[in-house]
């Protein structure tokens, strides 16, 4: 079991060794590093937190720069804890690498899904709608009923309806690793991943 | 899309000579049967051609036999094709020929491009 931070990139495709082509989303894993370690005793749980992502060191505020000095860590962007336990063996300011994970493991990405606001519920709940004609009148995108009438007075809790949409936490599981490149840093992983190009994503086995 | 560019170099394949829409080509395909390996040759049409040069790029080949018209897409860099051979330069004036689906024998014709 391990974990690392990377950023999404986006999607191209490859070939495989039948000289299939297989959709993979380029993903820049790493250099993370340790730039904490949370224990039972002081923390309650234990935990390694990972730094990742460029930052120019004037741009951490005092707590954050007080914070990465004292692991010895240059600043960086994203901050994430994990319970993973190949993990937890390692020290403060040790090096995490995409070379954790080979191709043909199977792993978990998770990520914030991109933002698509406010939206109708055919978009965010997958509802059909309604016909286009044939009498139907305003609301060949609409829900349709909402509950019955006088018995029970209200509408249920947990309705789907419209509202935003997007910008969550999602994780997909059981991807493939298609191919790890150690020089530069990346992971390709066959199909999709949540989120924007860029986005943060995090990779567990 | 630079992002990637920047990141990585595609495994992009270099020997295939130059080609387009309204071409005859030969497309040389390698087919895996059990453990014996075999080259079938499929021959037509370029109609089309889909993402340029990219590693995404495709190409739609057809060709009719026995009065069914038979269409393939390739993917541009696939490894499964073993060699293109362009058999004769079509001149045309679009760069998609999906005309050439309602047409057959005579009236699907190519004139040849004039070599310069």
């Amino acid at each position: 079991m391990s974990a690392i931070l990377g950023r999404k990139l986006g999607m191209t495709q490859v070939f495989d060794d039948q000289g299939n082509c297989v959709p993979v989303t380029m993903i820049e894993a790493g250099p993370c590093f340790v730039s904490q370690k949370k224990s039972v005793d002081s923390d309650g749980y234990d935990a390694v937190q990972l730094a990742f992502g460029e930052m120019r060191a004037n741009k951490a505020n005092r707590p954050m720069s007080g914070h990465f000095k004292k692991a010895g860590v240059k600043p960086k962007r994203h901050l994430r804890e994990f319970d993973a336990p190949e993990l937890l063996e390692l020290e403060v300011g040790a090096e995490v690498t995409c070379e954790l994970f080979t191709a043909g493991d199977v792993v978990a990405v998770s990520g914030n899904s991109k933002g698509r606001g406010y939206s109708g519920v055919m978009k965010k709940h997958n509802f059909h709608g309604f016909k286009m004609s044939h009498g139907v009148h305003e609301s060949y995108r609409g829900r349709g009923s909402v509950g019955a009438a006088s018995d029970p007075s209200r509408t249920y809790r947990g309705l789907k309806m419209a509202g935003r949409y997007g910008n969550d936490r999602v994780t997909v599981k059981n991807l493939q690793v298609v191919q790890v490149l150690p020089e530069q840093n990346l992971i390709l992983v066959k199909g999709a991943v949540p989120g924007a190009r860029n986005g943060l994503v995090e990779i567990r086995k | 899309m630079s992002l990637l560019k920047n990141a990585w170099e595609a495994p992009v394949r270099a020997d295939l000579p130059e080609f387009g829409p309204g071409d005859n080509v030969d497309v040389h395909v390698r087919i895996i049967e059990g453990n014996k390996e075999r080259v079938q040759i499929f021959s037509g049409v370029v109609i089309a051609r889909s993402g340029g040069d990219s590693v995404n790029g495709t190409y739609t080949v057809r060709k009719a036999e026995k009065g069914y018209g038979v269409e393939r897409i390739f993917q541009l860099h696939s490894p499964k094709v073993e060699k293109l051979v362009v058999r004769r330069r079509g001149h045309v004036r679009r760069a998609k020929l999906y005309y050439l689906r309602e047409r057959s024998g005579k009236a699907a014709r190519i004139r040849e491009k004039a070599s310069r």
